[in-house]
Order: C-alpha cells, then sequence, then structure tokens
C-alpha cells in the first residue's frame, strides 16, 4: 500500500546545520548529496528514515542527516538494523558502513544479513583502506598494496564484496562510483524499492590515503571503456563508441567488439537483473581490468519474501489461531494446581 | 534372584485395572510420618529420570506440598551409556513446608545402574533406601562405570536399605504384550521405579496416571505402557518384603490459591512478557543459543501469539545489537546469554549506556573462565555486570533468587530498564535457571503498569539528552514519530542537545550524570529486609541463588536460639538505601558466595568501615545447608 504522502519533501529537508567534517575532496560529499537528492522521491516520510553506521569515516554519515539517525559500534551497524527494522517494519533503514566496518569486524554481520534478507539498504563506502585511523590496509585493499601496517606489501587476498553478497545468498546488488551523483541517485532510489537486503558498493575516493584507487575506473578518460554500467533488460554494452559488448564463452564471459568477426548486437547478453539464479550475476560482480571492465548499475535485484515479512506472517498466525491472548491466559494454561 | 516373589503374580496385578485406592490396606507396612523428603533420580541420559522427577514433584503440588526440584544433567548430549560420565540426574525436594533448596544429600536414590550408583553415592544420607534396576547390575556395567569390585557385595552399601528390583526385566514383560520394540519399551522403566515411589509414599497412582496423559497426550500406546509400567511398579512394591515401612507426608493445608511448578528460566521468560503487556510494548529478543540460558530463547520463540518477535543471531554480539535497534525503534528489548556470551555483549552493552536507551540483559551465570563448567553453578560474573566494560559505564544490576521470583525480577528488570531509560543486568544462574519451585500464579493485570518517559511528538522543546528532573531519564523518541529527528551514538555528547562533544568539562559532568540516574534507582527499589533480629551478633549476607540454602540455614540456627540474622541482596546496583543501616547494627557480618568473594569485595568498596568474613565455595555446585551451618555456629563461637 503506498503510504499517503501529504508534504512535498526536497533535498533541504535531508541537510543539518552542523558542520560535515569529512575531508576536502572526500568522496563521501557526493554520495551525501546523491542521498539527499534521492530521499524526496523514495515515498517515504521523512520521519519514517532512519540511518544507521558503524564505526569509519563513512559511518559518520547519519549526524549528517536530518533523519533519525544512530551512530553504533565498529562492524556492528547491521545487527542494528536488523532489529530496528524487525521491531518497526515501517521505517526505511539504511546502513552505511565501509569496507573495514563490514568486510573485517563486522563480516560476519554482513554475511547473515544478506543471507536473512532483512529489507533494509546497506551503503558501503568501498574506498580500500582503513582512513579513520590513518591509512592501514583493509580486507578490500588490492594484493601488494604498501600501506602503514603493509609496509613491505600485503601478502591477503582481497574480498569482493559483491562476491560475498552473492555467496551469502544477496537478493540485491549494486554497484556505483562516486563520481556520478545521477546513477547513484537512481540506483539508491531502486535499492529502496528492493523488498530485501539491498547492498550498494560505492567506490569511493580516498583523498588522503587512498588518492586515485578507483581513477582506472572513474577516470574521465577511461571510464566508458572500463565500466559496464548494467541495466535490466538492455544489452551489456560499453565503451566510448559504444561497440563493445560481453558474450558467453564456455563460463567465462568475454569482451567482443560489434561488427569485428561477424558480430552483431544480437549476439550480446542481455542483462537479466531478476533472475533467481546469481551465476551470471556472479560472473559479472567478479570482472576486473584489464581483462573485462568492471561491472556497475544494479547487477542482482531478486525479488523474494524477505525475513521480517515471514516472521510478521508467522506472528500474525499465531495470534489468529491461540486461545491464549493474554499472559494471565499462559499463567494458567496447561499444569497448575489449584489448593483449597 | 527373583525367589522372594512371584514374578507372574506381580504381572498379573498389573493386568488389573483398578489399583486399590485404600493404600493403607497392606496390614503390615508402618506408615511413618515425615515433614520433606529428598529424592535423588538417576540414570543414563536417556533413561527419563528428569520425567520421573516431574511426574513426582507435579503429585506433590497436587497434594499442596512445596517443593524444589534441579536436575543435574552431563553437558554431553548422550555420553557413553552407563558411564559415570554419562549419569543423568534429577533431585526432588517436597514437603509441607517452605521448601527453598534441592535438598543437601537424599533419602532415597533411585539408581538405573552401578554408575548412577557410583556417582550418587556420597549425595544420599546414612541409612537412605536405595533402588537399583538389579538387571543392570553385572560385569559388563562394572566395568564401564569404573567398578573395581562388585558394589553388592563389598560391603559399602551396608547400612542402606536396598532395593534390588528387577526393573528392566518386568518392565519389558509388563509392556511385551503391545509388541513394541526392545528400545521403546525400556523407556518406560522409569514408571517402574516411579511406581514403587508412589507405593513408597503413599501417593494415589491416579496423580501420575494423569501426568502421563498429559505428557503422551495423542499418543495412545505410549500412555497405555507407561500407565501399565507404573502400576506393575506400584504393585512389586506392594507385594515384596523389603518395604515394609512407607512414608506419608503430613500436609498442613495452608496453601491456598491456584499454583504450578515452573523453572527459573521459564519465569524469567514469563515475566518479560509481563512487562511487555503491562508496557503496552512488542517484546523483541535477540540472542544466541548459549547453556544454561537457552531455554529463554526456546520459550520466548513459542510465544508469536503474544506478539513477541525473536531474533536468533549469528553470535552473542549480533544478539545484543539487534536488541539495542529494536529498542531504538520502541520494542521492549532483550537479551539472553550466560558469562562467556556476556564478556562478548560488553562493547555493545557501553554502547546502551552512552545513548542511554533501555534493555535487558539476562545472564544466567555458570562456571568460568572461558567455557569453564557450562552446566554447573556459580555466581562469579558479578565483577564483570557490574564492571566489565570499558570507560565509566554504570548499569542496574539485580539478581534473581528463586525459581519462580525469576518472573518478578525479570518484570522489575524490564521496568527499572523502561522508566529509567537505562540497560539493566539480571542475574540469574543454573541452578535457578533449571531448577523449579511451586509458583503462586500472579495477576498480571493488575501487577504494576509501566511508563517509559516517551518524548512527545512535534514537541518544540524537544532534546535527545534532556532529563527527567527526579530520575535523570532521557525521554524516549522513537523513529516514526513527527517532530523529533535526532541522531544518537557511542562517541561522547553534549548534555541536552545531544550533539557530539569532546569537551572535558562536559565529558565529567555526562560521566556523573550517568552514574547518578543509575544511583537514583535506589528511591524506587524497596527497602532492603532483615530476617530474624535487626541487630545481634552475626549478619549472613548473601545474594542471588544463594538465598533457599541460606535462609533455611539460619531458620534452622535461630529455632536452635542462636543470634543470627540474614539478609538477602536482589538489588546490587544501585544497592538498597538502608543497607549501610542494616550492616552497622552487627558485631559480624559473613558474606556467603559461589565465588572468590566478589559480593562481599563490592561491599567493601561501598561501606569499608565494615569487617566482612567470606565464606566461598566455587565447586560448580551449590551451598548444603549443613556446611553452613557449621560455618555460622563456628563464628558463633569465636570469641
Amino acid at each position: 500500500m503506498e503510504k499517503e504522502i501529504k508534504e512535498i519533501l526536497t533535498k533541504k529537508d535531508f541537510q543539518v546545520d552542523q558542520p560535515v567534517k569529512w575531508c576536502a575532496g572526500c568522496g563521501s560529499y557526493s554520495i551525501l548529496s546523491a542521498v539527499q537528492n534521492a530521499l524526496p522521491e523514495i515515498g517515504v516520510k521523512k520521519e519514517d528514515i532512519v540511518f544507521i553506521s558503524g564505526i569509519g569515516c563513512s559511518s559518520r554519515f547519519p549526524y549528517y542527516m536530518e533523519t533519525y539517525g544512530f551512530h553504533t559500534l565498529h562492524g556492528r551497524a547491521n545487527p542494528i538494523a536488523t532489529g530496528t527494522k524487525l521491531a518497526n517494519p515501517d521505517l526505511s533503514v539504511w546502513v552505511v558502513t565501509g569496507d573495514g566496518d563490514s568486510m573485517a569486524i563486522g563480516g560476519n554481520h554482513f554475511i547473515h544479513t544478506l543471507r536473512r534478507n532483512i529489507d533494509i539498504n546497506i551503503l558501503l563506502f568501498n574506498n580500500k583502506i582503513y582512513a579513520l585511523t590513518k591509512g592501514q590496509y583493509s580486507p578490500t585493499t588490492p594484493f601488494g598494496c604498501v600501506t602503514k601496517t603493509s609496509p613491505d606489501g600485503t601478502i591477503e587476498h582481497p574480498f569482493k564484496p559483491g562476491e560475498l553478497a552473492m555467496g551469502a545468498e544477496g537478493t540485491f546488488f549494486a554497484r556505483v562510483v562516486d563520481t556520478e551523483p545521477k546513477r547513484m541517485k537512481d540506483v539508491f532510489i531502486k535499492a529502496e524499492k528492493h523488498k530485501g537486503t539491498s547492498l550498494i558498493e560505492i567506490l569511493e575516493n580516498c583523498v588522503i590515503f587512498n588518492n586515485k584507487i578507483h581513477s582506472d575506473i572513474t577516470g574521465k578518460d577511461v571510464k566508458d571503456d572500463n565500466q559496464i554500467y548494467l541495466e535490466h533488460g538492455k544489452k551489456m554494452i560499453f565503451g566510448k563508441e559504444r561497440n563493445k559488448g560481453l558474450v558467453l564463452d564456455g563460463l567465462k564471459l568475454k569482451v567482443v567488439t560489434i561488427g569485428e568477426n561477424g558480430i552483431t548486437e544480437d549476439d550480446i547478453l542481455t542483462h537479466d537483473a531478476k533472475s533467481p539464479d546469481d551465476t551470471m550475476h556472479y560472473l559479472l560482480t567478479r570482472m576486473t581490468l584489464p581483462e573485462h571492465p568492471v561491472a556497475t548499475g544494479i547487477i542482482r535485484s531478486f525479488d523474494v519474501v524477505n525475513y521480517g515479512q515471514l516472521l510478521q506472517e508467522q506472528v500474525d498466525y499465531a495470534k489468529e489461531t491461540t486461545k491464549i491472548k493474554t499472559v494471565d491466559d499462559l499463567l494458567n494454561s496447561g499444569n497448575t494446581f489449584i489448593l483449597k | 534372584m527373583y525367589n522372594f516373589f512371584d514374578i507372574k503374580n506381580i504381572i498379573a496385578l498389573t493386568s488389573q485395572n483398578n489399583i486399590k485406592t485404600n493404600i493403607m490396606s497392606n496390614k503390615n507396612d508402618i506408615v511413618k510420618e515425615v515433614e520433606n523428603v529428598v529424592i535423588k533420580f538417576a540414570g543414563d541420559s536417556g533413561d527419563g529420570m528428569q520425567m520421573t522427577g516431574s511426574q513426582f514433584s507435579d503429585t506433590s503440588a497436587f497434594l499442596g506440598e512445596d517443593l524444589a526440584t534441579f536436575p543435574d544433567y552431563p553437558s554431553e548430549i548422550r555420553a557413553p551409556q552407563g558411564t559415570i560420565a554419562g549419569v543423568s540426574g534429577f533431585q526432588v525436594h517436597v514437603g509441607k513446608n517452605e521448601i527453598l533448596t534441592s535438598g543437601d544429600k537424599a533419602d532415597v536414590l533411585i539408581a538405573m545402574n552401578p554408575a548412577a550408583l557410583k556417582a550418587n553415592m556420597k549425595w544420599v544420607k546414612d541409612g537412605a533406601t536405595i533402588i537399583i534396576d538389579i538387571d543392570n547390575f553385572d560385569n559388563k556395567h562394572y566395568k564401564k562405570a569404573d567398578y573395581v569390585e562388585d558394589p553388592l557385595h563389598d560391603g559399602s552399601l551396608i547400612g542402606f536399605n536396598l532395593i534390588k528390583a528387577p526393573i528392566t526385566m518386568l518392565t519389558r514383560a509388563t509392556v511385551k504384550y503391545l509388541g513394541l520394540d526392545i528400545k521403546t519399551a525400556d523407556k518406560t522403566k522409569n514408571q517402574f521405579a516411579s511406581g514403587i515411589l508412589f507405593w513408597l509414599f503413599n501417593r494415589d497412582i491416579k496423580f501420575g496416571e494423569k501426568y502421563l496423559k498429559e505428557r503422551f497426550k495423542n499418543k495412545p500406546i505410549l500412555i497405555e505402557a507407561n500407565i501399565k509400567v507404573l502400576r506393575a511398579g506400584y504393585n512389586y512394591a506392594e507385594t515384596i518384603e523389603a518395604l515394609n515401612t512407607t512414608y506419608q507426608i503430613s500436609h498442613t493445608g495452608e496453601r491456598k490459591g491456584v499454583f504450578r511448578n515452573i523453572t527459573g528460566n521459564i519465569a524469567a521468560a514469563w515475566g518479560l512478557l509481563a512487562a511487555s503487556e503491562r508496557s503496552g510494548l512488542p517484546l523483541y529478543l535477540g540472542s544466541y543459543p548459549i547453556t544454561p540460558a537457552s531455554e529463554i530463547l526456546q520459550e520466548l520463540s513459542k510465544r508469536k501469539h503474544l506478539g513477541v518477535k525473536t531474533f536468533q543471531a549469528e553470535d552473542e554480539i549480533a544478539g545484543i545489537c539487534s536488541s539495542i535497534g529494536a529498542s531504538f525503534a520502541g520494542n521492549l528489548a532483550i537479551t539472553s546469554t550466560s558469562g562467556p556470551g556476556l564478556a562478548l555483549k560488553s562493547e555493545a552493552i557501553g554502547l546502551a549506556v552512552m545513548t542511554e536507551l533501555p534493555i535487558v540483559i539476562i545472564n544466567v551465570q555458570r562456571g568460568g573462565p572461558s567455557t569453564g563448567l557450562p552446566t554447573k553453578l556459580e555466581q562469579a560474573d558479578l565483577m564483570q555486570a557490574l564492571y566489565g566494560r570499558n570507560g565509566e559505564s554504570p548499569c542496574i544490576v539485580i539478581a534473581a533468587s528463586t525459581p519462580a521470583n525469576c518472573f518478578e525480577y525479570a518484570f522489575e528488570a524490564a521496568k527499572l530498564a523502561l522508566e529509567h531509560m537505562t540497560p539493566v543486568i539480571l542475574l540469574s544462574d543454573g541452578y535457578l535457571a533449571n531448577g523449579s519451585g511451586l509458583w503462586k500464579i500472579p495477576k498480571v493485570a493488575k501487577m504494576p503498569k509501566i511508563d517509559p518517559p516517551y518524548a512527545k511528538a512535534n514537541d518544540p522543546d524537544f532534546e535527545p539528552y534532556r532529563r527527567d528532573p527526579e530520575t535523570l531519564a532521557r525521554q524516549w523518541a522513537l523513529p516514526g514519530t513527527p517532530g523529533l529527528r535526532h541522531r544518537i551514538g557511542g562517541l561522547e555528547k553534549e548534555d541536552i542537545t545531544g550533539i557530539v562533544s569532546h569537551s572535558p568539562l562536559n565529558h565529567e559532568k555526562m560521566v556523573k550524570l550517568r552514574e547518578e540516574k543509575v544511583q537514583r534507582v535506589a528511591k524506587y527499589i524497596p527497602l532492603q529486609k532483615v530476617f530474624g533480629d535487626e541487630s545481634g551478633d552475626l549478619l549472613v549476607i548473601g545474594w542471588g541463588g544463594t538465598y533457599g540454602a541460606i535462609y533455611t540455614a539460619v531458620k534452622d540456627l535461630r529455632s536452635e536460639g542462636k543470634n543470627v540474622s540474614f539478609t538477602h541482596f536482589n538489588y546490587i546496583k544501585p544497592l538498597p538505601e538502608n543497607t549501610e543501616e542494616i550492616l552497622s547494627k552487627f558485631k559480624k557480618i559473613i558474606v556467603c558466595e559461589i565465588n572468590m568473594g566478589q559480593f562481599a569485595n563490592y561491599l567493601l568498596s561501598q561501606f569499608p568501615h565494615f569487617n566482612y568474613t567470606k565464606y566461598n565455595k566455587i565447586q560448580g555446585l551449590p551451598f548444603m545447608i549443613s556446611e553452613l551451618k557449621e560455618k555460622f555456629n563456628s563464628i558463633l563461637e569465636e570469641k
């Protein structure tokens, strides 16, 4: 049922009068702006929106949003948001987290939240570094990267959040870059519409500790060739000339050029984000440079019943069918002894 | 071996449907009146000893007796059969007067195999009646139980009233006509033992049958098999000569009302349900299974019909965090755990302290540190509850002291949390949690209302950290309410506005305000009571689950004319306002705990001008009344 929205909301309704304190040039500013632009269009009253974050630079986010907000513990935003959503299903609950917060200390909560398909939206700011603690490597830092705690290069293989999401039976995964506000806004609105856990990985730049970490993907001159923006029902075509596309070659995705070797647009794969089977979504999520472009846009959006709906159904059914309506009924049920 | 009775006769008797209701008709019998009796049921963990115990104690409740029970089970689910490690026990203490412990030592021991006998010999009274299943007393079983010599012939049982009953054989013979497989048939063996007890204690067997009919509802074949075996045991006992003395618990008829037998964990779960109803808030439990607290999660999972939502989280941390999220959203939020789980929840409790959100943390203590003794008793999490967090992080700490009053202290924990906007830690322990007692069922509709300090929609003066001048509680502004949008979090907040603040003076002020808020709860809790004289030679102090043993010991000594009084703490932080006054009126103070003296040290930190003697036991076992009396006597005799 559509909620009745009496007032027209604008970006201003979600801006706070306190100063925003991220570093100048931080990618978080554009994400904040895109979120504030998206919220007036999701059809939810402003007092029904909640932002919940963990710890890290990104997790200061709720302080900069004129909504209900909760800045919680390192790694724990997902379970806290889970409780909030289950306790009041009418709320639109957003988690703001980072690659350290969700991939390391909160990794366990992250996968279980996705597995249960709690109806929340997770904004995962991935700058591939611990920034608030000033420059240690994170679980998404590329192998071999030199950081304060890996002076000789990291010897750990990084996570790709989307792969974890697929492995955890995730129902919605999108990837966006912090330099494209319109796409961010569009993806955020669709994520909110998805009734399950919506994971949005935002490739974010950290100007201080990991500058240009995503520039191969986001750079103006390279982005069209190195990024493929996926849209449900559309051909998987990319490139400056819009002449490159993806086809299946055995069990692998392959980049081909339309017009070469007899390839036509008809040969190019069509993106089906809504497929229950996540095999193709997984292949798309895994793509890396230089062999493939990096997939952005909504990669997976599978509609299926979520945890909160199932829980509510069980509660409603139990209430309907029970003879025990009050706690007094319960206390006097079963084996009692009446002594006179 | 069976020459002293006729098996055929026994089996014939069992087929009669009308058991003689005049149980005194067995003319040679001597009926002894007793005030109370302790019975220990012991066997393999699959032998149904707990069921037999519940059946006996339920019958006692029907007869108007008081009772306390305790299961003593191994931490392995099905340890190897016939071994000491696999022995599972259930102790029942019933009597006409107030029964507050499951009893020091047993008057009657039912041992279904040699291991059960061996494991329990030190817990039976001299001259006790010991009923064994003689069919299991053979070399094979002796070996499993690590008996070097045959206990039936090594003299160790001299002085006991030993009943060697062929329980396995007679049980199988009794149910043979039903065509059950051996495994199912053997599962009814416990009813043979039960039948013997019903006869021994002059109880009407219809109570035992009623229990079985409810227990095996919808399984008519099991009802029939169990009832037949119960009667077989009863008739066997009536027939053999070894049992020429039976016992009758004298009744007073003092107890009136509607009662039920309840364990601490169920009582705690129900107390929370009562709080949910009296506050009008949905109950939310985020938890993770852990012994001995899991029954709280299990019980509340069954209560969706009362609007309860339970969430079995991926770990202890997610359990409490989801509850904090539910509290933020306006539910009555609970988490339940045991010691190691409380350790994992520490950081999150700190968040609830900082954000001043109401949440109840039930900690069912067990032996520690680390994994420790999961199924055994200890009160060693007191310091963890009081201080086990980073920073100055005060919570309300209260403790239940009987299985039944887990109900009222769970209710109280929820009431204090909601009305004072703070986490409350409720301490229980493995003995309260799994032990049971008779409980007079209260009227929930007449319990006090719970009124949290909600912020009003569109209140122009709303500030997230503005406080009630009396309680110092901040207002609860629920997401979804128009006009109250605000941010909270784990960073230090400015007084009143709640804006993030690193100001030195503000921090000191906020630390003191959070402490003072908890201390002011003392104005809202009952004064501490003293059992016995209000001043004198010796004040005995206890807290939590040791109440029954200490109370009984002090009562016994007072009836002997000893100058000893007792005060038992349920409210630990804050302490009741008259605590110091009570302590000041006694020459000596002894603090009894199942730990190294944590409450004594806490009292010392609050009232350093008194001397405290400590009496501690750290064996995973409860206090015995006898050892407490001995200790108190020795102190009274000191000059």
